[in-house]
């Protein structure tokens, strides 16, 4: 085994792996809202902020992918942070968009 | 952008592992995170076939990417890519000949010291243009063929091995500058492989346009010394799914361009009816050769492209991707029929907390 091998089985090995424990998550998939559910204004307002952040800097390159677990929104938030250079609030708004 | 190893020398076994126990060490020093801050396993699968005069290639791949968060402010982050292409033997021969390539794409650290700095250092993607950082991943774009000048100011592996700061040089409601400057060392290493130079792009953004325009430019400091310039402007229209992307690049030996504009309708039923799904896609490309050096990547005569596609997107976050190109160049022109399915996976690295 050289180290293309192994460094690359590690990841195909986990994603095998998350893709199974995936199938298995109990709690309900996240997905992108467009539309909030007759929520409190606050909440409608989080609910565009969140949707402002999105489609002004996640969605110029990709489209939001339709569900995920939301044990994973943080760490898919933090990423975008990197990616987009989210400020604190951002993040925070983007992550209640995840998990209206 | 893609790095492809044909070789597979044996290199010390010792090497493999300690990677792999650096991306164990990673995942595991991950897991107290919070309870929404579980490592994650995403990527992109797909098949892929290509039929070039009439010659038929075929091309299963695997990209998958790890993110794991450490603390508040540290994201460990990698990429890689797993593929077989399967192509005519040629010379009129029947049967198939099969080679695989796998590659690390990209493995880096971040420090988040705040929107105005993040701190990356490791094997991190080039900051040229917008295709190699941006929409490189298969899930990502909208072709299946990256634009003839991807290869131009990404120092021929796409990566740098070193340190990048990124981040806002100016954020405000109406317009944000952004940044990013990296300084890459040489190295050989069989994954990490990487050339000296330096470089970075600047992009100004009005989010009430919608509209993103930057340059780039980067040099590299060994060899030929070549000095390499972009410039790229984005339109997405508010309110719409019409896309809008172009890019120039110019090097030392060749420059040319591509200008890529996608829709989807939302006039029957929204994005998600079957109409809307629909999503046809346009590219036009010009490269032009200034020397008879092709070192870069590009064809080594003037060539002319126009990619004509259309892509449906099917729930669970699959894609299929076809397209028609037809190549113009004195040294021939032929056509390029283009077909490929991509399923783009997202989940938690383990169960985690609930």
């Amino acid at each position: 085994m050289n180290s293309k091998h192994g460094l690359c089985g590690v990841l195909v090995l986990a994603s095998v792996s998350a893709l199974a424990l995936g199938s298995q998550q109990s709690s309900a998939p996240v997905t992108a809202p467009t539309k909030p559910v007759a929520p409190a204004n606050h909440a409608v307002q989080h609910q565009d902020d969140g949707q402002r952040v999105f489609q002004q800097h996640c969605s110029r390159c990709h489209t939001a992918p339709d569900g995920f677990s939301p044990r994973i929104s943080g760490t898919i938030v933090r990423h975008m942070r990197v990616r987009a250079s989210l400020s604190g609030q951002e993040e925070e708004e983007l992550l209640r968009f995840f998990n209206p | 952008m893609l790095r492809l190893h044909l070789d597979l020398t044996p290199l010390a076994s010792a090497h493999a592992f300690r990677c792999s126990i650096f991306v164990a060490a990673i995942l595991a020093s991950a897991y107290h995170g919070a309870a929404q801050d579980t490592p994650l396993i995403s990527g992109g699968v797909g098949f892929f076939t290509s039929t070039n005069g009439g010659m038929t290639t075929y091309l299963p791949i695997v990209e998958p990417l790890i993110a794991a968060p450490l603390g508040q402010h540290v994201l460990i982050e990698s990429r890689a890519a797993l593929l077989e292409i399967f192509s005519p033997d040629g010379s009129h021969r029947p049967g198939y000949d099969h080679k695989h390539f796998i590659g690390l794409t990209y493995l880096q650290g971040d420090y988040i010291a705040s929107r105005h700095l993040t701190l990356v250092g490791g094997d991190f993607l080039i900051p040229f243009n917008t295709y190699n950082d941006r929409l490189s991943p298969i899930w990502i774009g909208n072709f299946q063929d990256g634009p003839l000048i991807a290869s131009l100011g990404t120092f021929s592996s796409g990566s740098g091995l070193g340190g990048m700061v990124r981040g806002y040089a100016i954020a405000r409601n109406k317009y944000s500058i952004d940044y990013a400057y990296f300084y890459s060392v040489p190295s050989s290493n069989e994954q990490f492989s990487a050339q000296r130079g330096t470089g970075g792009r600047a992009s100004l953004y009005l989010p009430d346009q919608r509209l993103e325009a930057g340059l780039s430019y980067d040099r590299l400091l060994q060899g030929r010394h070549e000095n390499f310039f972009g410039a790229h402007v984005w339109w997405e229209p508010k309110d719409t799914a019409f896309r809008l992307r172009s890019e120039f690049g110019r090097g030392q030996h060749a420059q040319g361009y591509w200008v890529e504009a996608d829709y989807r309708t939302q006039a029957f039923g929204g994005l998600d009816s079957a109409i809307g799904r629909i999503e046809p896609v346009i590219r036009m490309q010009q490269t032009f050769r200034i020397d008879t050096i092709a070192s870069d990547g590009l064809p080594p005569v003037n060539t002319e492209r126009a990619d004509f596609g259309l892509d449906y997107n099917l729930p669970h976050n699959t894609r299929i991707l076809t397209s028609y190109a037809r190549q113009l160049s004195v040294n021939g022109n032929h056509n390029v029929w283009e077909t490929g399915i991509v399923y783009r996976f997202l989940a938690p690295a383990w169960k985690g907390r609930q």
